[in-house]
């Protein structure tokens, strides 16, 4: 398997705030990665250090092998819905459509290939009766699949999804990460939460990251690196995991 | 009404009120989603500087506004992506370098500056034929670069981020929008003046973007609103002899709260009939 991404030794600061301290961390193709960690420990920034859009003050980033800069266009992203103008004039085929303008040429209309691609990835997270819908009317759960078809809209080779679950209902919950599931077998996949439910059975691999990165490049964590990332004792978060990424302990 | 169109400033007026409502209703919707209003707010002052070394230079004030606004549109928007913060503060500053800048070369201007004032607060009755042809090049110009670039500005004005991952070249084009506005501001100071502009710009938008979510019809109802407004304007301030900038923007004041007023009651009678 080809490495995806590569992080060698990452840091990044703000001023004199630390956000990122030595990260390390190779994700090869096809996997699928949850990274869990408490709000404020560097998830985002990390996503966005992949995807060239935060310079590391320190440190290496490859992307499939080059500069993320140049790799990025095949990353599709998937960020926290919070930050949107509701108001925004567009519908959602608008939105999704965005996704096609990296294969598209300035100054070109959208032709019949990105229409095609943009009604398919609509009808795939079952989004396209809403097509003609304004985005923000649309409630949070819808929305973020609007989110998602858009970010498939650009056929990328690897998907970052920053808190995918964090607005969408628990009706909807299943039927997400079996569709992620799917996706898996095709392209790559990078998860942030910081809620530690959302990490599901489907999950191949899990780190925890609280400003430093603890990976194993497995599904298990011990208990110190619990500790570690969350500050507390396993006993206060452990207890209603649904699929047991802790292991018992005694 | 009728009979005042047999005068020539009567009918550049009219022109010159049709010309503007396309460049403000079309960039201004822009503006509007984008938040980007005080940013031409204080591209527009700052023009005023290059009205001044028009004035000082003796060559026509409005092409001495299309360099500084230009050139201060630049300036503010490489700012504001590169200094995350303080962004405000460095508009307010070329914002009044700018004006200062203008007074200052006319008042190196020897003589009396006989229409100073109507490059502040506008006047649609004295807009001259040349500047008729220069309104229509610059709609020219910025009816071409919507319509070659709808797809990729509605990008960026939604989410500039994802824009820049999918590999459209969002610094540019941010700067196109500001350069769009830049030449808006040029063509309205004509009607009403730089520090009346920003009224112009946001008001037609700002109603239109109430009533619908489909960009393109933002742009068009702003368009139209905007000639109901200059047009109305100008009549009020024909019948009532009224200086017309003002009267324009008081005319498209009202017709703000109006509308919100309307969508704010049809908004109260949709949630009662709902219920009952």
């Amino acid at each position: 398997m080809n490495p995806v991404v590569e992080l060698e030794d990452i840091w990044v600061h703000f001023e004199d705030k630390s956000i990122l301290e030595g990260i390390n961390l190779v994700v090869k193709e096809n996997d699928f990665l949850g990274i869990i960690g408490p709000n404020g420990g560097g998830k985002t920034t990390l996503l966005k250090v992949v995807l060239g859009l935060i310079k590391p003050n320190k440190g290496e980033v490859k992307v499939f092998g080059d500069h993320p800069k140049k790799t990025r266009k095949h990353i599709g992203y998937v960020p926290q819905i919070r930050r949107f103008d509701l108001e925004f004039p567009a519908t959602v085929w608008d939105v999704v459509a965005t996704g096609r303008l990296g294969h598209n040429k300035l100054f070109n209309n959208y032709d019949y290939q990105d229409k095609e691609i943009v009604k398919e990835t609509l009808e795939k997270v079952n989004m396209i009766r809403f097509k003609d819908e304004a985005i923000g009317k649309l409630s949070g759960g819808e929305r973020q699949r609007v989110f998602i078809a858009r970010a498939l809209a650009s056929e990328p080779k690897m998907l970052l999804l920053d808190e995918p679950t964090a607005s969408v209902d628990k009706e909807l919950d299943t039927k997400f990460w079996e569709f992620l599931n799917e996706l898996k077998k095709r392209i790559t996949i990078i998860l942030v939460t910081h809620d530690i439910s959302a990490v599901s059975v489907y999950v191949d691999k899990i780190a925890c990251l609280n400003r430093k990165l603890y990976y194993q490049g497995t599904k298990e964590i011990t208990p110190e690196i619990w500790s570690e990332t969350y500050k507390c004792p396993v006993e206060m978060i452990a207890h209603g995991i649904p699929h047991r990424v802790v292991k018992e302990h005694k | 009404m009728i009979e005042a169109l047999q005068y020539e400033f009567m009918r550049n007026a009219l022109i010159a009120g049709l010309l503007a409502s396309v460049a403000c209703g079309v960039v201004g919707s822009y503006i509007v989603i984008k938040r980007i209003v005080f940013i031409s707010g204080g591209i527009s002052h700052a023009s005023f500087g290059g009205i001044g070394l028009g004035y000082y230079l003796g060559i026509n004030p409005i092409l001495g506004a299309v360099f500084f606004s230009i050139a201060s549109a630049m300036g503010i928007g490489i700012i504001s992506k590169k200094a995350a913060k303080r962004e405000d503060t460095a508009i307010a500053i070329l914002w009044s370098l700018g004006m200062a800048l203008g007074i200052l070369f006319i008042s190196l201007t020897p003589g009396y500056a006989p229409d100073l004032f109507s490059y502040l607060f506008g006047n649609i009755l004295t807009v001259p034929r040349s500047d008729l042809i220069l309104m229509a090049i610059l709609d020219i110009v910025i009816i071409g670069m919507v319509f070659a670039l709808y797809k990729e500005l509605l990008a960026i004005s939604f989410d500039e981020e994802f824009a820049s991952i999918v590999g459209v070249p969002v610094n540019q084009l941010y700067l196109l929008i500001l350069c769009l506005a830049a030449l808006t501001v040029v063509v309205l100071i004509r009607i009403v003046g730089v520090i009346l502009v920003i009224a112009l710009l946001t008001i037609p938008a700002a109603i239109s973007e109430q009533y619908t979510h489909n960009m393109k019809k933002i742009m068009f109802y702003a368009v139209i609103l905007g000639a109901f407004f200059t047009f109305t304007g100008l009549w009020f301030s024909y019948i009532f002899d009224l200086p017309s900038g003002a009267t324009i923007i008081l005319i498209s004041g009202i017709g703000f709260f109006t509308a919100s007023l309307l969508k704010t009651m049809r908004n109260r009678n949709f949630v009662i009939s709902s219920k009952s």
